[in-house]
């Protein structure tokens, strides 16, 4: 088995008195879409944010391909590859598509001494890009507002690959979505993994997770409660899993396996 | 459809079904400026009509207006920029009359050189610009409050100066301090001064036929302060739509949490735009100080006010993320147009305030409705 692309062992995050993570570790494969599955107040934001360099872990080691490494600030973890798509935080509806796609990394042209975005460039890479993705957008100057959440999640997993991102991890992408929308950012999921890049994938919808996860970690209450592999474990055991207790099995089954 | 874009455009069969086409004509129309591109056809058609012949449309009437709307452009293009970053200044006004006696102070009652005077106001115009940005970022109150604290602050210490040291609120003498100054010509002189004796003898613009300045054309040049508001248009314009920290002036007011998280510096882009903003109305004060050849302590009461409606008519939305510079520019042309035209026209000037609501009001309405329509706000 080849070097994980990031691991992350023993993960522990104190906020004052509350203990968020209790001794959290992941890995992630090249290739491969980790799913990571807690229910509300799990820790998985924290365990994501933590990744993405927002948070310095109180205790605990993170590895990049074997090296060890130590994120200050969110820009440490961008520039090492990991690419964050937050849920309703990932792009400005206000702006345009071109604009949203480059934001904090414009292409520049020198006219003299002054620096100005190249928009030729950009507006082409942006519609390249898209079609790639399976979107074709009217024009790259068209406002991110005008795009449906899926197509909003796909500029903002776009952006994130074009930009060589190594891991990319999508904070809840489905959970806002319609049924078709959700179906396309899961073929957009698969696609990125295609090209060598490792997902972390949050949910709490297990279907989701079950229809792209190769594996599967879940959370509760700061910790971890393990990691299997896709096939050794069914839906419902990661549902009663992310619960945490019997209970909302016992509601399942009267509620029609509804939940 | 440029050519790169047509060679990613899709196929037929890719096509969303449900994206209209839109017609050139609808597109072209709907942008930003729309609103105040209205507003201006609307104003100079009913002026033409009520004052046309009232001397508003001569060559002195129009740099009547001109000077007037470049003035309220000076500032309007700083309150654009900061209100698309998502915050106001309300302190622009007090910034105005502070700067001013400054000015004066320095160079009148303590005699330094006039340029001296004028980058100290600069410098501590920018610090307290500055310290509103520092504010508003670390307390994370809004800017609508921290600026209003020093709205009172500035006018008060303004009014507190020129009495402390001079017993007096309003300090004459600038334009003798001013008098070969390098510096204050940048911002009180003219140009084109011999493009003007030119068009006077040719016969396209009158001359004085009497008094001191007899024989000399009525308009001798083009006002500093209107170069400086063209400049400062142009400026912003162009900062905001081409350049890379103009997408981040747009991000930060757009989504600030969201443009920290691509790595844009928001905390920065903020703190710089309010920095602009004081920088502008110092610009304001120091070409209107030596203009007057005084600095008084109440100059500049309710500009800040101003600025923002004309931003406002100018299509940016108040909440930050969403405007133009050239739509601010517009916004102040109507609103000088309106100030000086009702005058023009014998109008009694209250109405001036109630013709200026009803812009106002139409403008913002039909803005509302063209925003929706680009960005796609339900």
């Amino acid at each position: 088995m080849s070097t994980p692309l990031i691991e992350l062992k023993n993960i522990e995050k104190h906020f004052g008195s509350v203990i968020a993570l209790n001794g959290v570790s992941i890995s992630v494969n090249p290739g491969e879409c980790h799913c990571l599955l807690g229910d509300n107040g799990a820790g998985k934001s924290t365990f994501i944010k933590t990744m993405a360099g927002v948070h310095k872990p109180t205790r605990g080691e993170i590895f990049m391909e074997g090296k060890q490494v130590n994120f200050n600030t969110a820009r440490d973890a961008i520039e090492a590859g990991i690419a964050t798509v937050y849920q309703d935080l990932a792009m400005i509806p206000l702006m345009s598509v071109t604009r949203n796609f480059w934001m904090g990394r414009e292409p520049r042209k020198r006219l003299g001494p002054l620096k100005f975005i190249d928009f030729d460039m950009a507006n082409r890479v942006t519609m390249e890009e898209m079609a790639r993705m399976g979107i074709h957008l009217r024009e790259p100057s068209q406002a991110v507002g005008t795009l449906s959440g899926g197509e909003r999640q796909t500029v903002a997993i776009a952006r994130s690959v074009y930009f060589g991102a190594k891991i990319l991890i999508l904070d809840e992408p489905t959970s806002a979505l319609g049924v078709r929308q959700t179906s396309n950012v899961l073929a957009t999921i698969d696609k990125v993994r295609k090209k060598g890049i490792g997902v972390v994938f949050i949910s709490h919808n297990v279907r989701h997770a079950m229809a792209v996860g190769d594996r599967f970690t879940v959370l509760n209450r700061g910790q971890t409660l393990g990691t299997a592999t896709r096939g050794e474990i069914k839906p419902e055991e990661l549902q009663d899993m992310m619960a945490g207790g019997k209970e909302l099995a016992q509601l399942e089954g009267s509620l029609g396996g509804t939940v | 459809m440029s050519e790169a874009e047509a060679k990613a455009a899709p196929q037929e069969e890719d096509r969303d079904e449900r994206i209209r086409e839109i017609s050139p004509l609808r597109k072209a129309l709907i942008r930003p400026e729309l609103g105040s591109i209205c507003g201006v056809i609307l104003v100079f058609v009913f002026f033409l009509m009520i004052a046309g012949d009232s001397g508003m449309f001569s060559p002195e009437g129009i740099v009547n207006w001109t000077v007037v709307s470049a003035q309220f452009a000076i500032i309007a293009v700083g309150a654009c920029l900061l209100m698309i970053a998502g915050e106001f200044d309300l302190s622009v006004g007090s910034m105005i009359g502070f700067s001013g006696i400054v000015i004066a102070l320095m160079s009148v009652t303590y005699g330094y050189p006039m340029w001296v005077a004028i980058i100290v106001a600069f410098v501590i115009a920018m610090s307290i610009g500055w310290l509103n940005g520092f504010l508003v970022i670390r307390t994370g109150l809004p800017s609508f409050i921290v600026t209003l604290a020093f709205l009172y602050i500035l006018r008060g210490l303004t009014i507190f100066l020129a009495i402390f040291t001079t017993n007096k609120t309003i300090i004459g003498g600038v334009r003798d301090a001013a008098e070969g100054d390098w510096l204050a010509a940048i911002f009180g002189g003219k140009i084109f001064q011999g493009f003007f004796v030119w068009l006077a003898d040719l016969g396209l613009i009158d001359k004085f036929v009497a008094g001191n300045r007899a024989g000399e054309p009525v308009v001798d040049g083009i006002p500093m302060l209107i170069v400086w508001a063209v400049g400062l248009i142009i400026f912003g314009h162009i900062l905001l739509t081409r350049t890379r920290f103009g997408n981040w002036i747009f991000a930060s007011g757009g989504d600030a949490q969201a443009a920290r998280y691509t790595g844009v510096p928001v905390n920065r882009v903020k703190i710089m735009m309010f920095m602009f903003t004081a920088f502008c109305a110092t610009v304001f004060a120091t070409c209107q100080v030596i203009e007057f050849g005084s600095a008084a302590a109440d100059r500049g009461v309710l500009k800040e006010f101003e600025a923002i409606i004309s931003v406002v008519i100018g299509g940016a939305l108040l909440t930050g993320g969403y405007g133009s510079v050239v739509g601010a520019a517009l916004g102040a042309l109507i609103f000088g147009v309106v100030q000086q035209g009702l005058f023009f026209a014998g109008v009694e000037s209250s109405l001036f305030r109630v013709f200026l609501g009803v812009i106002l009001l139409l403008a913002v309405i039909l803005n509302t409705y063209i925003r929706r329509s680009i960005t796609g706000e339900r």
